[in-house]
Formats: C-alpha cells, structure tokens, sequence
C-alpha cells in the first residue's frame, strides 16, 4: 500500500513526488512511456539532442530574487538556484507585418518599444501593467473575465491589443479566440515582469534534477508502466490497474494526465459530466543548421508572429494547420555562461497551429506527404520576420499533434489542456486529485507550481 | 528541549525551508511575515517540518500559533520538552 500513486512522470508528478518522498511518504510514479517529461520532454535522433516543448523557462527571475513563483518553487523542492541552471534570454519580439515590438528581460524594454511604436498608448498601456492582478490576489470570480474586453477598456488603438495577446495566448491559453483574465495577468508576468531563459543543456537537465531528488529521497518511479483503470469503491479512488493487469493500492491517487483523461480512467465516472477537451494543438518544424543563426543575422531569441493585423487564436477550420501566426524559437540566441561554450548546431525552431483531427484521420503515407508539405509552409511563413536559413539546413525533424497525442495521452494532443481549469484539484472522488495542465499554471514553471501545491494540499495535509 | 533548544531548532527549520533569508537579525516578539519573506507554503513547511524532524503534530486549527519565535516556541514547548535535543 501507498501513501501516494501518482500518474505521470511530467514537470507536475515529478514536483508533487519530491514534496512527497520529502516528508516520509511512500510514493510511486508510474509513466507510460520509456521516458519521462510528458509534454517538456527530450530525445536523440541522428546524433542531436532535441526538446520537446520547451521553447523557454517563463517566470524567469535573477539569483537571489525572493518573490514569485521561480523562488516558490525552489524552496518547496529545496533546490538552489544554480541547480537550474538557467540563462536568460537574449532579446525577443513580437512582429507583425510593419511594426515590431522588442523585449527582454527588463521590462523597461518593452516600455520604450510601445512608447515609439505606439506613442498614443504609452500611458494607456502603463494603465494595464499597473492593473496586473499579484499572484497571489488573483480571485476565481476575476479569473474568467474576458481579456479581450478588459484590454479594449485600457487600450485604444486594436493592433496593440493583438500584439499584446500574440505572445500571451501563444504561451498559455487553452481557449480559443478569448483568454481568461486571470490566466493573460499570469502569464503576463511570466513572460515580461519576469523573464524568458533557458539551461544550456535544455529541458533535460531539470527534468534530470527532479528525478534523481526524487529517487534520493526514496521515491520510486516506473517507466512502461501505464495505467488502465483508476479502482473506484464507494466513492474513494482506492487503487489503479495497469496496463500489464497488476493491481496498486494507494491512500491517495494525484494524476496529471488530463481532467477529462483521468476521469474517463475512472471505472465507474459519471459520464452525465462532459468536460470540454482542449482543442488547441501545434506543429514544430525544427531545423539544424550548418551555420548559427547569429552568423545570418537573426539575433532574436523568440519571435512571436502574426502575418496580419489581426491574430487568430484558434484550430485550424479548414486545413492541417494555419501559418498565419507562429513562434520562432532559436535556442542557440541566450545568454549562456561562458564556460558553457557554444550549442553543437545552430537550430530553428517554428511552431505554429495546427488541428488534431485532421493529422489524425490521415493514412501512413498522407502523414508522411503532409509532413513535408506543412514543414515548408511553416518555414515560408517564419522567414518573413527572420532571415531564411533553409538553404543551410542540414537535418530537420517535425512533430504534429499525433506525436504530442502519443507522448502525453492529452485528448486532442491539447497542449495547454482543457478550456476550463480545476484549479483546486478535487475530483468526484475523495483521494482522487489532479496537478499539471489542467489543474492551472501551465509552463515548466508553474506546472512545477502545480504538483507542489497539489501535493501539499492533497497528498501531505493531515497525513 | 529548552525553550532556547526549541528556538534553535525552528530557527535550523526557519533556515531549510529559506536558506536565502539572514536569520540573524529576527526579531523574536514580531510576527514571521512581516520579517522574513515567507509564503503560505512556506509556512506550511514549518508544520511540516516538525513533524518529519520531531514527530512533533500541529493541527491546522493550531497554525495560528506558529506566527511569530515567542509564541511558536511558546506553543511547541509542552509537545517537545520530553524530545530530547
């Protein structure tokens, strides 16, 4: 018998089995997969380490910084600071057609861009940053709110209102067309009031780090091993089913493979209770090239870009994917510490939308074909806001929302999850609780938040 | 425990939960938060603490007590005067 079984071996499980194994509990993950990470994970192909997700840690802030959630989260896991090993950023923009925002880490950046791109709405916009909601003051009744008509009572001029939310909804709203308020004031902050950066080593570094603090404080994790059915007996989640057949008991049950997924592991889930799934997914073309990209001009660490003046945030109505909008990604362009040296390749990375049905409906070969074909429609669209490198690609790989399905079990291959958030955790079901994706904070960061948090409310409170 | 071995330990506790945090100038008759900065998780910690390093239980309806070094040494003295230090 376990004091805690927890599903999936993501940023979230990873967290809430540290804070677990930590205070003496026996605690077990069980992932599906050969490896860990969930939606920010890691491979090798051909030679070349690659990240899944991972564009950049939001929520960055500097050593010593005591307050938000990057702090938080260090001292909930008692990590150090240096153990992250995080660079910043270099410098990063949002661009559309004729007018460029820059940022970086220091928000006065973005201040001066707005106020010489858009000099009437400098006061407007400083309105906004001042209105932006504390973590920690953010209200369920407020959380909802519509961005759109908070943005438009502050902010006059439209195009601005859409360059705000490019980045904003890009990195972490699982709504279509709207976001929720609470979530825009979040990952606000998370992108400009704190900061972008990223280990040189990527995203395997910290999930690394995660693991090996939870083994060494006693916690077992099993690769492989994915979960059937979550045994329910009046009531209370008692235990799961493998995939294999073997049976696990446990006192309290945290998954983080989705709301709407866990409840459908559930064997007896009142299905009178339809949640929507997320319908939000992407494409990455990632390309390698022979040369870094700084030695073709592009010094830009992400850009946001919208080919209009007007962003649309939503799937796809009448193709594999939509272009329009995208993120460029150059992990070469942080600041890394000079001991690090120099990444081995240069490397692009586009994202854009894409719709999960469509991939998903196609045969072997069509997916292959469409593969290629969107590949170089997402590269066309990028290099009008970053120089063209196609022509010094050496290797390219690409997921679709298929890949992101297979690797996270997340209906929809959702990436920010469900469009309506449990942000306490509970279920229908006494010890059965959710963490990650769909309990709230998306990001490496917050989903770290995630499973700390829920591991202390559920999994360690009067335990 | 003492009542000065008890500080040192909620002090050592004080110390793991927010190794950045310069304990040497805390005032003991001032509350906690308006010292140090601490969070709810934080502060949850301190429970939690106890319990793993001196099976010492703090029921929630009890936090109230952890707020400042006086009235938390205060309230933990007679749940741990018989640990030994």
């Amino acid at each position: 018998m376990y004091d805690s079984i927890i599903i999936g071996a993501g940023m979230s499980g990873l967290a809430a089995g540290i804070r677990s194994a930590y205070y003496d509990q026996k605690v077990c993950i069980l992932e599906r997969h050969n490896t860990i990470g969930g939606l920010n994970s890691f491979y090798r192909l051909r030679g070349r380490n690659y990240d899944v997700g991972l564009h950049a840690v939001t929520n960055f802030t500097p050593r010593g910084t005591r307050r938000g959630p990057f702090a938080r989260l260090l001292r909930q896991l008692r990590l150090t600071w240096d153990e992250f090993g995080l660079s910043p950023q270099l410098m990063s923009s949002i661009s559309f057609p004729n007018v460029e925002l820059a940022f970086d880490n220091n928000i006065d950046l973005l201040r001066s861009e707005v106020a010489r791109a858009f000099p009437n709405q400098i006061d407007n916009f400083e309105k906004l940053m001042d209105s932006l909601i504390d973590y920690d003051d953010l209200e369920q009744s407020h959380f909802e709110m519509s961005t759109r008509e908070r943005l438009s009572e502050v902010i006059t001029d439209p195009l601005l209102i859409e360059m705000i939310l490019c980045p904003v909804m890009w990195y972490g709203n699982p709504r279509e067309h709207d976001m929720d308020y609470g979530q825009f004031c979040i990952m606000f902050r998370a992108l400009f009031l704190e900061g972008l950066a990223r280990p040189f080593d990527g995203v395997r570094l910290i999930l690394r780090k995660l693991v090996r603090k939870f083994r060494e404080l006693g916690g077992e994790l099993k690769l492989r091993t994915g979960v059937q059915q979550i045994k329910i007996d009046n009531g209370r989640a008692v235990g799961v089913i493998l995939d294999c057949g073997d049976e696990m008991s446990a006192k309290n049950i945290l998954s983080s493979v989705g709301a709407v997924e866990t409840f459908r592991l559930c064997d007896d889930d009142d299905t009178t209770h339809v949640h929507k799934t997320g319908q939000l997914s992407f494409i990455e073309a990632i390309s390698t090239l022979d040369t870094y990209p700084s030695e073709l001009g592009h010094d830009k660490t992400i850009i946001f870009f919208n080919d209009s003046d007007k962003f649309h945030w939503q799937r796809p109505l009448e193709d594999l994917c939509d272009v329009r909008t995208g993120v460029i990604c150059t992990p070469n362009n942080y600041c890394y510490d000079t001991a690090d040296g120099k990444l081995p390749d240069g490397i692009m990375r586009i994202t854009a939308l894409a719709d999960f049905n469509r991939w998903k409906n196609l045969n072997k070969d069509d997916y292959g074909r469409q593969k290629k074909i969107w590949f170089n429609k997402v590269v066309d669209s990028a290099t009008q806001f970053a120089p063209d490198y196609r022509e010094h690609t050496i290797d390219t790989d690409m997921f679709t929302p298929q890949t992101i399905h297979r690797f996270t079990s997340h209906d929809n291959g959702a990436v920010y999850g469900a469009t309506r958030k449990w942000f306490d955790g509970t279920t229908n079901f006494k010890n059965l609780f959710l963490c990650g994706t769909d309990q709230g904070f998306v990001g490496i960061v917050g989903s770290i938040i995630s499973g700390i948090s829920m591991a202390n409310h559920h999994l360690l409170r009067g335990n | 425990m003492t009542p000065a071995e008890i500080r040192d330990a909620v002090l050592d506790i004080l110390d793991t939960i927010n190794p950045d945090e310069d304990l040497s100038s805390l005032d003991d008759e001032k509350e906690f938060r308006d010292q140090l900065d601490m969070d709810s998780m934080d502060f949850l910690d301190i429970v939690m603490e106890l319990r793993k390093r001196y099976r010492v239980q703090v029921p929630e309806e009890d936090y109230d007590n952890l707020v400042s070094m006086n009235k938390t040494v205060a309230y933990l003295e007679p749940k741990m005067k018989d640990i030994s230090a």
